[in-house]
Protein backbone atom coordinates (compact mmCIF):
# COMPACT_ATOMS: atom_id res chain seq x y z
CA UNK A 1 0.00 0.00 0.00
CA UNK A 2 1.36 3.79 -0.85
CA UNK A 3 0.13 6.52 1.28
CA UNK A 4 0.16 9.66 -1.21
CA UNK A 5 -0.32 12.95 0.87
CA UNK A 6 -1.00 16.38 -0.34
CA UNK A 7 1.84 18.74 0.77
CA UNK A 8 -0.25 21.44 2.39
CA UNK A 9 -2.22 18.51 4.28
CA UNK A 10 1.38 17.26 5.41
CA UNK A 11 1.53 20.87 6.24
CA UNK A 12 -1.58 21.11 8.28
CA UNK A 13 -0.49 17.93 10.13
CA UNK A 14 2.83 19.11 11.46
CA UNK A 15 1.90 22.52 12.19
CA UNK A 16 -1.04 20.81 14.36
CA UNK A 17 1.66 18.87 16.12
CA UNK A 18 4.00 21.80 16.70
CA UNK A 19 1.44 23.85 18.18
CA UNK A 20 0.58 20.94 20.38
CA UNK A 21 3.24 20.63 22.35
CA UNK A 22 4.06 19.28 24.46
CA UNK A 23 0.96 16.94 23.80
CA UNK A 24 1.03 14.34 21.32
CA UNK A 25 -1.64 15.20 19.02
CA UNK A 26 -3.83 12.72 16.65
CA UNK A 27 -6.38 13.11 14.21
CA UNK A 28 -7.75 11.28 10.82
CA UNK A 29 -6.98 10.98 7.80
CA UNK A 30 -9.59 10.73 4.68
CA UNK A 31 -9.58 10.77 0.69
CA UNK A 32 -10.30 7.95 -1.83
CA UNK A 33 -8.70 4.52 -1.86
CA UNK A 34 -7.54 2.93 -5.72
CA UNK A 35 -6.33 0.16 -5.43
CA UNK A 36 -3.04 -0.46 -3.40
CA UNK A 37 -2.90 3.45 -3.27
CA UNK A 38 -4.58 5.74 -0.70
CA UNK A 39 -4.85 9.14 -1.64
CA UNK A 40 -5.16 11.69 1.16
CA UNK A 41 -7.75 14.69 0.50
CA UNK A 42 -7.56 15.94 3.83
CA UNK A 43 -5.99 15.42 7.37
CA UNK A 44 -8.62 16.00 10.40
CA UNK A 45 -6.90 16.75 13.63
CA UNK A 46 -9.21 15.75 16.57
CA UNK A 47 -8.74 16.32 20.20
CA UNK A 48 -6.45 13.59 22.39
CA UNK A 49 -8.42 13.41 25.12
CA UNK A 50 -5.45 12.17 26.90
CA UNK A 51 -4.38 15.17 26.83
CA UNK A 52 -0.48 14.06 27.29
CA UNK A 53 3.01 14.01 25.98
CA UNK A 54 3.35 9.97 25.60
CA UNK A 55 -0.66 8.74 24.90
CA UNK A 56 -3.25 9.47 22.71
CA UNK A 57 -6.84 8.27 22.77
CA UNK A 58 -8.88 10.13 19.29
CA UNK A 59 -12.55 11.60 21.11
CA UNK A 60 -15.07 9.25 19.57
CA UNK A 61 -17.47 11.74 19.54
CA UNK A 62 -15.38 13.77 17.26
CA UNK A 63 -14.14 10.59 15.83
CA UNK A 64 -17.99 10.30 14.11
CA UNK A 65 -18.45 13.67 13.54
CA UNK A 66 -15.31 13.88 11.08
CA UNK A 67 -16.55 10.54 9.71
CA UNK A 68 -19.98 11.52 9.09
CA UNK A 69 -18.15 14.49 7.38
CA UNK A 70 -16.22 12.44 5.17
CA UNK A 71 -19.21 10.65 4.29
CA UNK A 72 -20.92 14.29 3.60
CA UNK A 73 -17.51 14.93 1.03
CA UNK A 74 -17.88 11.90 -0.88
CA UNK A 75 -14.41 10.90 1.14
CA UNK A 76 -13.07 7.59 2.47
CA UNK A 77 -11.66 7.17 5.81
CA UNK A 78 -7.96 5.89 5.02
CA UNK A 79 -6.80 5.84 8.15
CA UNK A 80 -5.43 8.46 11.45
CA UNK A 81 -2.31 9.95 12.33
CA UNK A 82 -0.64 10.80 15.57
CA UNK A 83 2.56 12.53 16.82
CA UNK A 84 5.64 11.57 18.58
CA UNK A 85 6.64 14.43 20.26
CA UNK A 86 9.84 12.99 21.46
CA UNK A 87 10.47 9.34 19.56
CA UNK A 88 11.33 8.21 16.82
CA UNK A 89 8.35 7.61 14.38
CA UNK A 90 7.90 4.06 14.21
CA UNK A 91 4.97 2.70 16.78
CA UNK A 92 5.35 1.87 19.94
CA UNK A 93 4.43 -0.91 21.61
CA UNK A 94 1.22 0.51 23.47
CA UNK A 95 0.41 1.73 19.44
CA UNK A 96 0.82 -1.50 18.41
CA UNK A 97 -1.42 -3.11 20.89
CA UNK A 98 -4.18 -0.63 20.50
CA UNK A 99 -3.82 -0.34 16.67
CA UNK A 100 -7.58 -2.22 16.20
CA UNK A 101 -8.44 -1.32 12.71
CA UNK A 102 -6.72 -3.35 10.07
CA UNK A 103 -8.15 -1.12 6.81
CA UNK A 104 -6.50 1.86 8.82
CA UNK A 105 -3.11 3.13 7.58
CA UNK A 106 -1.31 4.33 10.50
CA UNK A 107 0.74 7.79 10.30
CA UNK A 108 3.30 9.17 13.13
CA UNK A 109 4.83 12.18 13.12
CA UNK A 110 7.55 12.15 14.66
CA UNK A 111 8.84 15.85 16.11
CA UNK A 112 12.57 14.81 16.40
CA UNK A 113 14.65 17.25 14.52
CA UNK A 114 14.06 17.02 11.56
CA UNK A 115 10.30 16.07 11.36
CA UNK A 116 9.79 12.91 10.04
CA UNK A 117 6.60 11.20 9.03
CA UNK A 118 5.83 7.58 8.19
CA UNK A 119 3.32 5.11 7.94
CA UNK A 120 2.08 1.56 8.96
CA UNK A 121 -0.04 -0.97 8.43
CA UNK A 122 -0.64 -2.76 11.57
CA UNK A 123 -2.41 -6.13 12.07
CA UNK A 124 -2.45 -8.63 14.40
CA UNK A 125 0.41 -6.71 16.19
CA UNK A 126 2.49 -7.60 12.94
CA UNK A 127 3.54 -3.87 11.71
CA UNK A 128 4.66 -3.32 7.92
CA UNK A 129 5.74 0.16 6.71
CA UNK A 130 3.74 1.69 3.69
CA UNK A 131 5.46 3.65 1.17
CA UNK A 132 4.49 7.53 1.85
CA UNK A 133 4.61 10.09 -0.56
CA UNK A 134 3.96 13.42 0.23
CA UNK A 135 3.21 15.85 -3.19
CA UNK B 1 -48.76 -20.57 5.91
CA UNK B 2 -45.68 -18.26 7.17
CA UNK B 3 -45.92 -14.66 6.20
CA UNK B 4 -42.83 -13.53 4.59
CA UNK B 5 -40.24 -11.17 6.60
CA UNK B 6 -40.65 -7.35 6.33
CA UNK B 7 -37.44 -6.07 5.53
CA UNK B 8 -36.14 -2.80 6.46
CA UNK B 9 -33.63 0.32 5.02
CA UNK B 10 -30.88 1.28 7.32
CA UNK B 11 -27.49 3.06 6.60
CA UNK B 12 -24.53 1.27 7.47
CA UNK B 13 -21.28 3.46 7.38
CA UNK B 14 -23.06 5.47 5.27
CA UNK B 15 -24.35 3.15 2.84
CA UNK B 16 -28.09 1.72 2.21
CA UNK B 17 -28.46 -1.42 2.90
CA UNK B 18 -31.95 -3.89 3.07
CA UNK B 19 -31.93 -5.81 6.03
CA UNK B 20 -34.83 -7.90 7.82
CA UNK B 21 -37.04 -6.29 9.76
CA UNK B 22 -36.20 -5.73 13.61
CA UNK B 23 -32.72 -7.29 13.40
CA UNK B 24 -30.88 -7.05 16.28
CA UNK B 25 -27.26 -5.15 16.17
CA UNK B 26 -26.05 -7.72 17.14
CA UNK B 27 -26.84 -9.81 14.33
CA UNK B 28 -26.09 -6.57 12.40
CA UNK B 29 -22.41 -6.62 13.53
CA UNK B 30 -22.05 -10.34 12.69
CA UNK B 31 -23.51 -10.27 9.32
CA UNK B 32 -21.40 -7.25 8.21
CA UNK B 33 -18.34 -9.45 9.25
CA UNK B 34 -17.15 -6.14 11.53
CA UNK B 35 -13.22 -6.95 11.92
CA UNK B 36 -12.05 -7.63 15.04
CA UNK B 37 -16.17 -6.64 16.53
CA UNK B 38 -14.79 -6.67 20.27
CA UNK B 39 -12.75 -3.21 19.67
CA UNK B 40 -15.58 -1.53 17.68
CA UNK B 41 -17.83 1.37 19.33
CA UNK B 42 -20.95 1.40 17.45
CA UNK B 43 -23.06 4.61 16.79
CA UNK B 44 -26.65 4.59 16.67
CA UNK B 45 -28.36 7.20 14.85
CA UNK B 46 -25.19 9.51 16.26
CA UNK B 47 -25.70 7.96 20.07
CA UNK B 48 -22.96 5.56 21.42
CA UNK B 49 -24.56 2.24 22.49
CA UNK B 50 -23.42 0.04 25.42
CA UNK B 51 -21.60 -3.42 24.09
CA UNK B 52 -24.23 -4.68 26.35
CA UNK B 53 -26.93 -3.64 24.87
CA UNK B 54 -25.90 -4.87 21.22
CA UNK B 55 -28.88 -8.24 21.35
CA UNK B 56 -31.98 -5.70 23.09
CA UNK B 57 -31.32 -3.10 20.48
CA UNK B 58 -33.70 -3.99 17.52
CA UNK B 59 -32.76 -2.16 14.63
CA UNK B 60 -35.62 -0.31 12.48
CA UNK B 61 -36.18 1.22 9.08
CA UNK B 62 -34.10 4.65 8.70
CA UNK B 63 -31.97 3.91 11.34
CA UNK B 64 -27.86 4.85 10.66
CA UNK B 65 -25.13 2.60 11.85
CA UNK B 66 -21.02 3.55 11.97
CA UNK B 67 -19.08 1.30 13.17
CA UNK B 68 -16.02 2.90 14.79
CA UNK B 69 -12.47 1.58 16.29
CA UNK B 70 -10.80 2.97 19.19
CA UNK B 71 -8.14 5.11 18.22
CA UNK B 72 -5.03 5.46 20.46
CA UNK B 73 -1.62 4.30 21.76
CA UNK B 74 1.56 6.21 23.17
CA UNK B 75 4.74 7.30 22.20
CA UNK B 76 7.95 5.29 24.07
Amino acid sequence: MTVRLPAAEYAKMLRCAERGLPNEVCGLIAGELCGELKIVHRVYPLSNLDESPSHFSIDPKEQLAAVRDMRAGGLTPLGNFHSHPNTPARPSPEDIRLARDPQASYLILSLSDPPALRAFHIEQARVTEEALEIL
Amino acid sequence: MVAPEESMKIIVGGKFKDYPEGLRLSALIRQENVETPEYVTVALNDDFVEAAAFDEIALKEGDSVEFLYFMGGGGE
